[in-house]
């Protein structure tokens, strides 16, 4: 038996091993905590905060490093076995500080939306591109496979590997003119630093001595519960500096996006309403927080009755969620136009469904993270927002402050999609930091971002439509009910919309839909991309299908035949002289759905074996910007004594693209080239209110406040040097010219001029608020100023012995009104989509089930078709430059064209989503046993 | 406090571990990490990845013996005989390319999940675990060392230090089919790994067929594999019967239904077969 002494073993069994390792080619030696995960030690120990972590897992691979030539997860990896290796990173791709050949690659093809995966996207291609030098398309989807994207949909990045082939080059950058950017692939402005992997998050570029926050949360649905001692708790675990719980908030101790029903606490007192609701938050130095056992936190907690769906909440002996709220009622909705119910009766067919959908998590790679630092009497928050200035106003209240004295910095955003609008840590960072004086930070676990952030509605919906004979549509009615979780959030919105976008976009003169939004005691509901009108559309296009069957019309005619058109009045009565794009998206897919028919039953003819393919369609609309309330976006611009244009876009950029898109809709409205736009963030000290990245407004609403405010600073200046209104503006320097071309340039040195309180000695600041009417109490008004149109062609294959279903490709035409930036659109059809295939295939969120993502699944590189944009521009005279929005629209007819396509496959419509292989294999079984085809 | 113990040799590792029951065996460390979630900053590891001689695949006597620090890269890219194929199969579908670099097969064995891919391809191979301990070494089945969900017949102080898979005729082919809710980093639902070995006229005179995810440990299917002996590969998926199911026993969880995992196993005990014949010819 060998001697178990330290001296004569290989053991390292030190406090601190020291490793020695090279990291982008430099050497480093440090000492390490002992079980530190390598990704920790990179970030903290060496500061390289291009490894991004977003499970702690292994199931993201956002942080995934090139290890002695191989990728690897560094969140598994024992720093202190590191001792002699050698790691590449994302930052050691960069050639002399210049994005490098992948890098330049992924930027030039938008293959970096939010650019929290990007890091470990670049990491996994570059390990097969040193071991494959010219790979094949399958072989870079397998490299890329242990690597989650949220935004993409994968199929740039993909293409951005393969331009990095040894036989392939990557096409330069595209280039626009002055008067040009509007319409040109320009590579987005924010990208840089995406790629590189230097773009701060809410978990980066802390200040030294950060104290960490960590929140302790329940574990039960319901329960009552009790704190103990927490000064002694606190005492006995060194390095704890403070304990908040609701006693310590200086303001209110609720919060909420709409204001007059906000109803969540910070901290939960004596009650705890849902699974991960914070009781709360312990702050400390980063070690000893690391090392807590937060079993030993002195709570008691005692179990209460808990409903978790609605239908249990709305049994009269129901436990009430708020006591304010008979049977669990947080809000209802209405749309009615005609008389729905007797029309329905003399239809000449009418079909009916039931369907269900489950949560569905955000899923951002990104888990919510950020810190916050007191200065003076004030409190500045960096964290990851979708509303800065939404957060500053419920932000002041908690804290008891007037707005002023919260400064609202946001990071850059490693996803959204909705979850982000409502504040998750904000109050955490922000009080702890107020109380210690001392900088505190906090980055979500993963299960702790799944249990405690906002999801999907989930909904029971019933619907009946009817049609004449004629093939014309008659009539729908329309029940919905969403579980709106434990807390309002946005639940009244999708309560709101859904009325307004259930008929889909079709001209439908006797219509009721109705809404109820339920609290049970489950994680909050809230924005989720669609705000409910995916899950209605899901039900409304696959019974369109079945409509049409009964009718004997095509499947795709009849939709067209339906289409709203301009001068035709939607639901709500609502007419629109111009702009209604939705027959244009449907013809675009004609000649893609007969083709693809026809080579799905020639397969399905000649293919024995199990597989059977199919194809379906599905229309969808989506208004852009608030249901029926104001919603502008303030845009200030200028030019600076040094010759400096400065656009303040306020419009929080989280992968979509408004950066670029506001910026060139800007310079294009003031005439300079979009390269010469200096952008100044969503900083709420300094940039104007551009309202929230939602609802699809951006775009639409922010570009129309860029326009208007490069239209006003492009007049003050013309005026100023006498210039006519077609004059070519330029800066030279600090020199402003203005040439018309009929006589000598104008010209002015900037240097000398007395600049304002912003510094700019030509300034323009203007508001656009899309114009709308409220709906009256049947919901008819003008709820938006313009609705974005699309439609989704989905070809599927089945696999009829499994229930497994592929989707094969997916055309997806859209009527952006006018394309910004191709590229950019087609990015949010490709990950929008793709969100769309997670929501019909495999995306269900459990409360205490699913906090992870290995449980919770969302579609990988080889869950993706080939993704075909058709963008349709049927301008809009509200838009800038006609542009209208494109970010939700993108996922709402995905879902119902892949159903329909299963159906057309097999005959079996799944209408319990997700469809997973076993309720597709359910259904078909059904389908067998009552004599059906397959 | 957390502790990092690197050991030079099996014998130390050994010693370590029966004073220390504290001490986590960190390999991989692709299980260790997700299982521990926060814990693993109060944790104590015990890291063998560095002991001579436990990386990599070498053929002994009658079996082929893959070290306990060998990932499935290593196996994956290793030049094996076709009967290593499903074995393979399965190590490209563990994760995805992250995890395969980093997780090793022994590992995976010790987990222990009812959903381990490498459990049910090393089992339709007969695999044996090596096991040592402070009274030397010792092996066993693979069934009979995996004992239930996240359990497995190591004694304190133990540590696997291989996998001995046994050698197999020339004309031996082997498969792995794998299903889950998306194609890739995927907990299966169901997975079955068949191996056949073909007598001189082409018939097939041993197989071996395991399934996991439908019980709480990997199934072999020692009815259906009797009835194979004789059978010609292209009509062994005609031999499977529905009975063939009913030594499993499935449950119902987030990621299936039981009576699915049941019929969708025999399917692909069907198509595993197929893909032995497949490769037969």
């Amino acid at each position: 038996m060998t001697s178990l002494s330290s001296r004569d073993t290989a053991l390292v069994d030190a406090a601190e091993p020291r490793v020695g390792f090279t990291v982008d080619g430099k050497p480093h030696t440090l000492r390490v905590p002992p079980t530190a995960r390598l990704s920790e030690v990179l970030r903290e120990g060496l500061g390289i905060e291009g490894v991004k972590v977003g499970c702690d897992a292994g199931d993201c691979g956002a942080c995934t490093v090139i290890l002695d030539g191989e990728a690897v997860c560094a969140c598994l990896v024992p720093a202190a076995r590191c001792d002699g290796v050698e790691i590449v990173t994302v930052e050691g791709l960069a050639e002399a500080g210049r994005p490098g050949r992948l890098q330049e690659a992924f930027w030039r093809r938008g293959a970096a939306q939010c650019g929290i995966c990007t890091p470990g996207m670049l990491t996994s291609a570059e390990a097969l591109l040193r071991r494959t030098a010219s790979p094949t398309r399958a072989d870079v989807e397998e490299a890329l496979a242990g690597v989650l994207c949220r935004c993409t949909g994968y199929a740039k990045i993909v293409d951005a590997v393969l331009d990095c082939a040894a036989d392939a080059t990557t096409a330069p950058a595209v280039g626009a003119e002055v008067g040009a950017a509007v319409g040109a692939r320009i590579d987005r402005l924010d990208g840089r630093a995406k790629v590189m992997g230097t773009d701060a998050f809410g978990a980066d570029a802390w200040p030294e001595g950060t104290l960490l926050v960590r929140v302790v949360r329940s574990p039960h649905h319901h329960a009552a519960f009790a704190l103990g001692d927490l000064d002694a708790w606190r005492r006995a675990n060194p390095g704890v500096v403070a304990v908040l719980t609701a006693s310590d908030i200086p303001g209110r101790n609720i919060h909420g996006v709409i204001p007059p029903l906000a109803d969540q606490p910070v901290f939960a007192e004596r009650v705890a309403r849902f699974r991960g609701e914070a009781v709360a938050a312990i702050v400390g130095e980063r070690a000893a927080i690391r090392a807590l056992d937060l079993a030993t936190f002195p709570v008691t907690w005692s179990a209460l009755a808990a409903v978790l769906t609605p239908d249990d909440a709305r049994r009269p002996d129901a436990p009430l969620v708020h006591e304010t709220r008979a049977g669990n009622v947080l809000v209802r909705g209405l749309v009615r136009r005609g008389d729905a119910e007797a029309a329905l009766s003399d239809a000449d067919v009418v079909v009916e469904g039931a369907y269900t959908t489950g949560f569905v998590e955000h899923a951002y790679i990104e888990p919510e993270a950020g810190f916050a630092r007191r200065v003076g009497d004030r409190i500045e928050v960096f964290a990851c927002t979708q509303a800065p200035h939404m957060d500053r106003d419920d932000l002041a209240a908690i804290m008891a402050l007037p707005p002023d004295a919260v400064r609202i910095i946001p990071s850059a955003v490693g996803g959204g999609f909705g979850s982000k609008l409502d504040l998750s840590l904000q109050p955490f960072v922000a009080l702890a930091a107020w109380v210690t004086g001392r900088p505190a930070g906090v980055v979500y676990t993963r299960p702790e971002s799944m249990a405690s952030t906002t999801k999907r509605h989930p909904s029971a919906i019933t619907v009946r439509i009817g049609a004449k004979a004629d093939g014309t549509l008659h009539a729908m009615r329309f029940e919905g009910t969403f579980n709106t979780g434990a807390y309002a959030s946005w639940g009244p919105t999708v309560a709101n919309r859904v009325p307004v976008h259930a008929s889909g976009p079709y001209l439908v003169p006797h219509y009721e839909a109705r809404t109820a939004a339920i609290h049970t005691h489950t994680v909050p509901a809230g924005a989720f991309r669609g705000f409910g009108v995916p899950q209605a559309a899901v039900a409304q296009e696959t019974l369109l299908d079945e409509l049409a069957d009964a009718l004997g019309f095509d499947r795709l005619d009849f939709r067209i035949r339906n289409a709203l058109t301009n001068g035709a009045p939607t639901v709500t009565g609502q007419v629109f002289a111009q702009g209604v794009g939705i027959r244009a998206c449907f013809e675009a897919l004609v000649p893609h759905w007969r083709e693809r028919r026809a080579a799905a039953r020639a397969f399905n003819a000649t293919a024995g074996g199990p597989l059977r393919r199919g194809v379906g369609v599905a229309g969808m609309w989506y208004g852009c910007g608030n249901t029926s309330m104001s919603n502008p976006s303030t845009i200030r611009a200028g030019l600076g004594p040094d010759g400096r244009l400065v656009l303040h876009q306020g419009a929080v950029d989280i992968g979509q693209g408004s950066n670029t898109v506001v910026a060139q809709i800007f310079a294009d409205a003031l005439g300079f080239p979009v390269g010469q736009v200096a952008l100044v963030g969503a900083d709420t000290d300094l940039t104007p209110d551009a309202g929230k990245t939602s609802a699809s407004r951006q775009t639409f609403v922010t570009g129309a406040a860029a326009l208007r405010s490069g239209a006003a600073l492009r007049e003050t200046l013309l005026l100023r040097l006498n210039a006519g209104p077609d004059a070519r503006l330029s800066l030279d320097g600090t020199m402003l010219r203005a040439d018309d071309g009929r006589r000598d340039s104008a010209s002015l040195d900037l240097a000398g001029l007395e600049p304002d309180a912003h510094g700019f000695v030509f300034a323009a600041e203007e508001t656009f608020d899309p114009p709308t009417s409220p709906l009256d109490a049947n919901g008819q008004g003008e709820p938006y100023a313009a609705f974005g149109f699309g439609a989704h062609l989905a070809e599927v294959e089945v696999d009829v012995e499994l229930g497994r279903v592929r989707v094969l490709a997916l055309i997806c035409a859209h009527d952006v009104g006018r394309a910004v930036n191709p590229t950019l659109i087609e990015g949010q059809i490709e990950g929008g989509s793709a969100q769309g295939l997670g929501l019909a295939l495999m995306e269900e969120y459990i409360p205490g089930r699913t906090e992870n993502l290995h449980d919770y699944l969302i579609p990988t590189v080889g869950d993706m078709p080939r993704v075909t944009s058709i963008l349709v521009e049927e301008a809009d005279a509200h838009g800038p430059f006609g542009a209208k929005g494109i970010g939700e629209q993108v996922l709402i007819p995905t879902a119902p064209a892949i159903l329909n396509a299963i159906r057309d496959a097999t005959g079996v419509l799944i209408r319990d989503l997700p469809a997973t292989p076993g309720k597709v294999h359910a259904a078909l079984a059904a389908a067998r046993a009552a004599g059906a085809r397959p | 406090m957390s502790r990092y113990l690197r050991p030079g040799s099996i014998d130390e590792a050994v010693g370590l571990l029966s004073t220390d029951a504290a001490l986590r065996i960190v390999a991989g460390g692709t299980d260790v990490y997700p299982s521990l979630g926060e814990a693993a900053a109060r944790a104590a590891f015990l890291d063998i990845v560095r002991i001579p001689g436990l990386r990599g695949i070498t053929r002994e006597n009658e079996a082929w013996r893959i070290g306990a620090a060998t990932t499935w890269s290593d196996v994956v890219r290793a030049p094996l005989p076709a009967f290593f194929d499903g074995l393979k199969l399965a190590g490209r579908e563990v994760g995805a390319i992250q995890i395969q670099n980093a997780g090793t097969l022994a590992g995976n064995v010790v987990n222990a999940s009812p959903a381990a891919d490498g459990t049910v391809a090393l089992m339709a191979l007969d695999a044996r675990v090596e096991i040592a301990g402070s009274d030397g070494r010792r092996v066993m089945p693979l069934g009979d060392f995996v004992t239930g969900v996240r359990s497995v017949a190591l004694k304190p102080g133990e540590i696997v230090t291989a996998l001995l898979v046994p050698d197999r005729p020339a004309k031996s082919r082997s498969s792995f089919l794998k299903l889950g809710a998306r194609r890739y980093l995927v907990i299966s639902i169901a997975m079955v790994s068949a191996v056949v070995d073909l007598d001189d006229a082409g018939m097939i005179a041993e197989a071996g067929i395991a399934v996991g995810a439908c019980s709480p440990v990997a199934r072999r299917l020692p009815a259906l594999e009797a009835r194979l002996v004789g059978v010609p590969p292209a009509q062994a998926a005609d031999v499977v019967l529905a009975s063939d199911a009913d030594v499993l026993s499935p449950i119902d969880d987030v990621r299936a239904r039981a009576g699915y995992r049941r019929d969708a196993a025999i399917t692909l005990v069907r198509r595993t077969l197929a893909a032995c014949a497949e490769a037969a010819r």
